[in-house]
C-alpha cells in the first residue's frame, strides 16, 4: 500500500524528547533517595515508547540502542537487578546519547557513532556483568522452522471458551486455505443436545488436511499463534519428504482417526467457506525508512485541550452576542438603547476575554525552562565536589514561549554562577556552621503583568568589600565614592566586571553578568540582586508575560503620537540651559548628574515638524538601551497604556529607529520607538563628533 | 465500514495507526490510554468491531483495558489485539488470559497492520 509514515516523524521526535526529559527527571530523583517502583515504571515506559516508535519509523540505530537500556530497566522493574548509583549514572549518559542521536537524525546530521558504540557496550557489560537471571532464549532450530512436507494433517480442537477471546475458528480455517489445497472434516461429537447448548461456547473440532509443495510447518503454526493455549492442536506430516523426515518426526504424532477426506470443505454453521477469502500478504515488508527529517523544525506549539476548549467556548459566546446585536439593529428604536448598551458591554467583555485566551495559547509553564536544572545541578555538583540540593517551586507559572526561549541561557548562567561561586564546598560550609548540603532554590510566580523568577542560594554571598575593591581597580567607581552595599553589589552587572579570580570551565569564559542583564533588558525585563556575605544570594528577574503587549508611554512630536516602552525610560526632565553642551555642529550632550548623555532630536531623526526646535525649556525623556543612555527630545508626554504590538516589518517594511506600530483607542496608528536602535544611533553620532568635541567634565 | 478503537499513549503511533486505518476506510475512535479508551468504549453508540491497544500505558494499561472491556456485554466477543514488542512474551500470555484475541508485534508497518486487521475482521 505504501503509506508514507514519515509525516509522523516530527511527532515522534517531540514525544521522544519529552520522554527523555521524563526519564532524566525520574533518574535524578532516584539518585537522591530510595528507589520506587513507579519511578522505574515511568522510565521503562518512556524507553519502551522510544524503542517502539523508532522501530516503527525505521530508526533502527535508536531502537537497537534503546533495546539494551530497556532490558536493563526491565530487570530492575522485576527486582532482578539492584538500582546502583553506577547504573543510574550510566542511564543518565544513555539518555544524553539518545537525545544526541535523535537530534542528529532529526537534523539529518551525523551521529557520533563512536560515543554511541561506547555507551552501548558499557550498557551491555553492565547487563552481562551482574545479570541475575539470564533469560533463556527459545530459538527454533533451523531444521524445525523450515520443515515442509508434501502435506499436513491438522487436528484442531478449540477449547469451549475460545469465542470469549474474540477468536473464531473459522478465521483460522480460512487462513489455512490460503496455504494450499485443503480438505476439512468437522467433528460434531462434542455437540450437546439443543437444550444444553450454550451458543457462546465452542463444541466443534476439526481435522484439516492441507496439500501442497513447500507448505512450511511454521506457516501453519503461525495461523494458530494467538490460540496456542486455547486449543488442542497437533500438526503432523502426511508424506514426509525423505530428507526432512528426521526433523519432522519429532513433531509428528500418529493420526488416531481414520482420515475422512471430503472434496468440499466441511460445513461450518453460517459461514460458507466458498465466500471470498481475504488476501493476506505473507511476506512482511521492511519498515518504511524515513527520509525527510531535515527542515521540519517549525515554530509549532503544543496547546493543551482545555485552552482550545476555552477559546471555542469564548467564540460561541461572541457569536451569540453578535446575533443578539444583529437582531437589535434590524428594527432599532431609542427605547431599546439600554439593551444595545448592555449588548455592547457584553461584546467588550467577550472580546477582552477572547484576547486573554488567545494570549494564553502562547503561554507555557516555566517548567520547560526549569526542568533542565536538576540535571545541571547533579552534574556540576559532582564536578565541583559540592553537595547541592535543588528546590523548584512555581513550575506551573506560565509565560510566553518566546520569552521562555530567550530566558533559558541567562538562567543557566545564573544557576552556574550560584553553584560555582555561591555555594561553598562541604568542608567550608561545615567550618562555617552551615549544613554540608547547600540549597539552590528556583521559584517563579506572577505579579501584575509580569512573571518573577527567583534564584536563591544559601552560599557565600557577595563579598561587598571585594566587589568595591575590584570596581575601584577597574575604574568603575572612585575610591572615595559613597555607595550603599546594594549599589556596590549591583556593579557586578556592569560590563567587563568579573569577580571570579580565575575563569573556570563551569561558569564560562568571560561572559559576565552584564550579558545576562542585557538579555533580560532586551526582553523588557529587569534583574535585581540581594546578597548577604556568608548567608546567600538571591537574584530576582522580572519579565513581561508576553512580548506581544507592551507597557507604553505615549508622547507627541508635532501631530504624531509615538510610544516609548515604559521599561526603557529612566526619567523625564525639563531641559536646563546650563547642562546643555553642543559639540561639533549638531551633536548635543546633556549633563545628567555625573554623566553626559547624547540628545536625540526625534523630529530630526524622523524628519518631522515639531512644536518647537528650542531645546532649552523643552522635554527630555532619558532612556536606556543596550546599557547606554540617551535623552529623547519630545514635544509632549501623554498617558501611559498597554499597547498591542503590530509588526511593521510584515505589514510595511523595516524602519530604522522604529520597532513596530500599534493602534490606539481612537483608531490612529502610533509608532513604537526602538530604543536600543536610537541609542546606538545617538552614540555613533556623538562618537564621530568627539575628536573635535569639547567635553571635559 | 467497521469501527476500530485504537489506543496508544504515544502520539506518533496513534497518528500513524489512525491515518493508516482511516486511509483503508475504517472509522477510527482513538484514545490516549486505557481509562480514556474505556470511557469512549462505554460512551459510544457505535458498534466497535475491533479494539487495538498498546500494552504499556500510564493510568490504565492495555491488559487491564481488555479485561474491563471483556466484562461488558457489548464487548464480550469483540476482537481485541494488543500492540506489543517481541520482548513482551509474558505480556502476550497475560493479555490472553485477560481476554485478548491476539497481538501485533511492534515494530510493524502500515501494510502489516492492515493485513492483520483484515485477517481478523474477515
Amino acid at each position: 500500500m505504501g503509506i508514507d509514515i514519515s509525516q509522523f516523524l516530527e511527532t515522534f521526535y517531540e514525544e521522544s524528547f519529552e520522554g527523555l526529559d521524563i526519564m532524566e527527571t525520574a533518574l535524578l530523583e532516584m539518585d537522591t533517595g530510595e528507589v520506587d517502583d513507579e519511578a522505574i515504571n515511568t522510565i521503562f515506559r518512556a524507553a519502551h515508547s522510544i524503542k517502539g516508535g523508532s522501530g516503527t519509523f525505521g530508526l533502527n540505530s535508536v531502537s537497537d540502542f534503546t533495546h539494551v537500556l530497556e532490558t536493563l530497566l526491565d530487570e530492575m522493574r522485576d527486582g532482578k537487578r539492584a538500582v546502583t548509583k553506577e547504573a543510574v549514572e550510566l542511564m543518565l549518559i544513555t539518555v544524553d546519547v539518545l537525545r544526541e542521536m535523535l537530534i542528529a537524525l532529526r537534523e539529518s546530521a551525523d551521529v557520533d557513532t563512536d560515543r554511541v558504540a561506547k555507551i552501548h557496550s558499557e550498557l551491555e557489560i553492565m547487563l552481562k556483568g551482574e545479570a541475575a537471571v539470564v533469560e533463556a532464549t527459545t530459538e527454533l532450530t533451523p531444521s524445525e522452522s523450515s520443515a515442509s512436507a508434501a502435506g499436513w494433517v491438522v487436528n484442531f480442537r478449540p477449547h469451549v471458551h475460545m469465542f470469549k477471546t474474540g477468536n473464531d475458528p473459522v478465521r483460522m480455517i480460512k487462513e489455512l486455505s490460503d496455504l494450499g489445497e485443503m480438505s476439512v472434516h468437522c467433528n460434531v461429537d462434542g455437540l450437546p443436545a439443543l437444550d444444553d447448548l450454550d451458543p457462546e461456547e465452542c463444541y466443534l473440532s476439526w481435522r484439516i488436511e492441507i496439500k501442497g509443495d513447500n507448505v512450511a510447518q511454521d506457516a501453519i503454526k503461525e495461523v494458530f499463534d494467538w490460540v496456542e493455549d486455547d486449543c488442542d492442536l497437533d500438526i503432523s506430516s502426511q508424506h514426509a519428504v525423505a530428507e526432512l523426515s528426521a526433523a519432522v518426526a519429532v513433531e509428528a504424532t500418529p493420526v488416531d482417526e481414520p482420515v475422512v477426506t471430503s472434496a468440499e470443505p466441511a460445513s461450518v454453521p453460517n459461514t460458507p467457506l466458498e465466500s471470498p477469502i481475504p488476501q493476506t500478504p505473507s511476506a512482511p515488508k521492511a519498515p518504511v525508512t524515513a527520509k525527510k527529517a531535515a527542515g521540519t523544525e517549525s515554530g509549532s506549539i503544543r496547546v493543551s485541550i482545555d485552552k482550545v476548549d476555552a477559546l471555542i467556548n469564548m467564540v460561541g459566546e461572541l457569536v451569540i452576542t453578535q446575533s443578539m446585536l444583529n437582531q437589535l439593529g434590524e428594527d432599532f428604536s431609542m427605547d431599546k438603547l439600554q439593551r444595545l448598551q448592555e449588548g455592547l458591554a457584553e461584546l467588550e467583555q467577550h472580546t477582552r476575554e477572547l484576547q486573554e485566551n488567545v494570549m494564553r495559547i502562547r503561554m507555557l509553564p516555566i517548567s520547560f525552562a526549569f526542568n533542565r536544572f536538576p540535571r545541571l545541578v547533579h552534574d556540576l555538583s559532582q564536578k565541583l565536589d559540592k553537595k547541592i540540593e535543588i528546590k523548584l517551586s512555581g513550575e506551573n507559572t506560565e509565560l510566553d514561549k518566546t520569552v521562555m526561549e530567550k530566558i533559558g541561557d541567562p538562567l543557566v548562567h545564573l544557576v552556574r554562577n550560584s553553584l560555582d561561586h555561591g555555594i561553598e564546598s562541604p568542608e567550608v560550609r561545615k567550618a562555617n556552621g552551615k549544613p554540608e548540603t547547600g540549597t539552590l532554590e528556583l521559584n517563579a510566580y506572577h505579579q501584575g503583568g509580569n512573571i518573577v523568577i527567583e534564584i536563591a542560594d544559601d552560599g557565600a554571598g557577595l563579598n561587598t568589600a571585594r566587589v568595591r575593591e575590584k570596581a575601584v581597580e577597574k575604574g568603575l567607581i572612585n575610591e572615595n565614592d559613597q555607595m550603599s552595599d546594594e549599589k556596590i553589589n549591583e556593579l557586578i552587572f556592569h560590563p567587563g566586571f568579573s569577580t571570579a579570580e580565575q575563569v573556570s570551565d563551569v561558569s564560562g569564559r568571560g561572559v559576565g553578568m552584564d550579558v545576562v542583564r542585557r538579555n533580560i533588558k532586551d526582553l523588557g525585563g529587569g534583574i535585581e540582586l540581594k546578597s548577604e556575605f556568608g548567608v546567600g544570594t538571591k537574584i530576582t528577574i522580572r519579565l513581561p508575560l508576553t512580548l506581544a503587549i507592551l507597557d507604553g508611554q505615549l508622547m507627541r512630536i508635532g501631530n504624531e503620537t509615538f510610544v516609548i516602552p515604559l521599561v526603557s525610560i529612566t526619567e523625564s526632565l525639563q531641559v536646563k540651559a546650563e547642562y546643555v553642551k553642543s559639540i561639533a555642529g549638531d551633536a548635543e550632550l546633556y549633563k545628567l548628574r555625573d554623566e553626559y548623555v547624547p540628545v536625540v532630536r526625534l523630529h530630526d531623526v524622523f524628519g518631522m515638524e515639531p512644536d518647537t526646535k528650542e531645546l532649552i525649556g523643552g522635554l527630555l525623556v532619558v532612556v536606556e538601551g543596550d546599557g547606554h543612555s540617551a535623552g529623547l527630545f519630545v514635544d509632549e508626554l501623554m498617558g501611559q497604556q498597554q499597547v498591542v504590538i503590530k509588526s511593521l516589518e510584515s505589514n510595511f517594511k523595516p524602519v530604522d529607529g522604529i520597532s513596530g506600530a500599534t493602534i490606539l483607542g481612537d483608531g490612529t496608528v502610533a509608532l513604537i520607538i526602538d530604543i536600543p536602535g536610537l541609542v546606538q544611533l545617538a552614540r555613533k553620532k556623538s562618537h564621530r563628533a568627539k575628536p573635535r568635541g569639547t567635553i571635559a567634565a | 465500514m467497521p469501527t476500530i478503537l485504537a489506543v496508544d499513549d504515544s502520539a506518533s503511533m496513534r497518528q500513524m495507526v489512525a491515518f493508516t486505518l482511516k486511509g483503508a476506510g475504517f472509522t477510527v475512535i482513538d484514545a490516549v490510554d486505557g481509562e480514556d479508551a474505556l470511557e469512549k468504549a462505554k460512551g459510544t453508540s457505535a458498534t466497535v468491531d475491533l479494539v487495538l491497544t498498546d500494552v504499556n500505558m500510564p493510568r490504565m494499561d492495555g491488559i487491564s483495558l481488555i479485561r474491563e472491556l471483556r466484562a461488558l456485554p457489548k464487548y464480550k466477543f469483540t476482537p481485541m489485539l494488543m500492540l506489543t514488542t517481541e520482548s513482551g512474551g509474558d505480556k502476550k500470555m497475560e493479555g490472553k488470559s485477560a481476554g485478548a484475541t491476539g497481538w501485533i508485534v511492534k515494530p510493524f508497518n502500515p501494510d502489516q497492520l492492515l493485513a492483520t486487521i483484515k485477517k481478523v475482521l474477515g
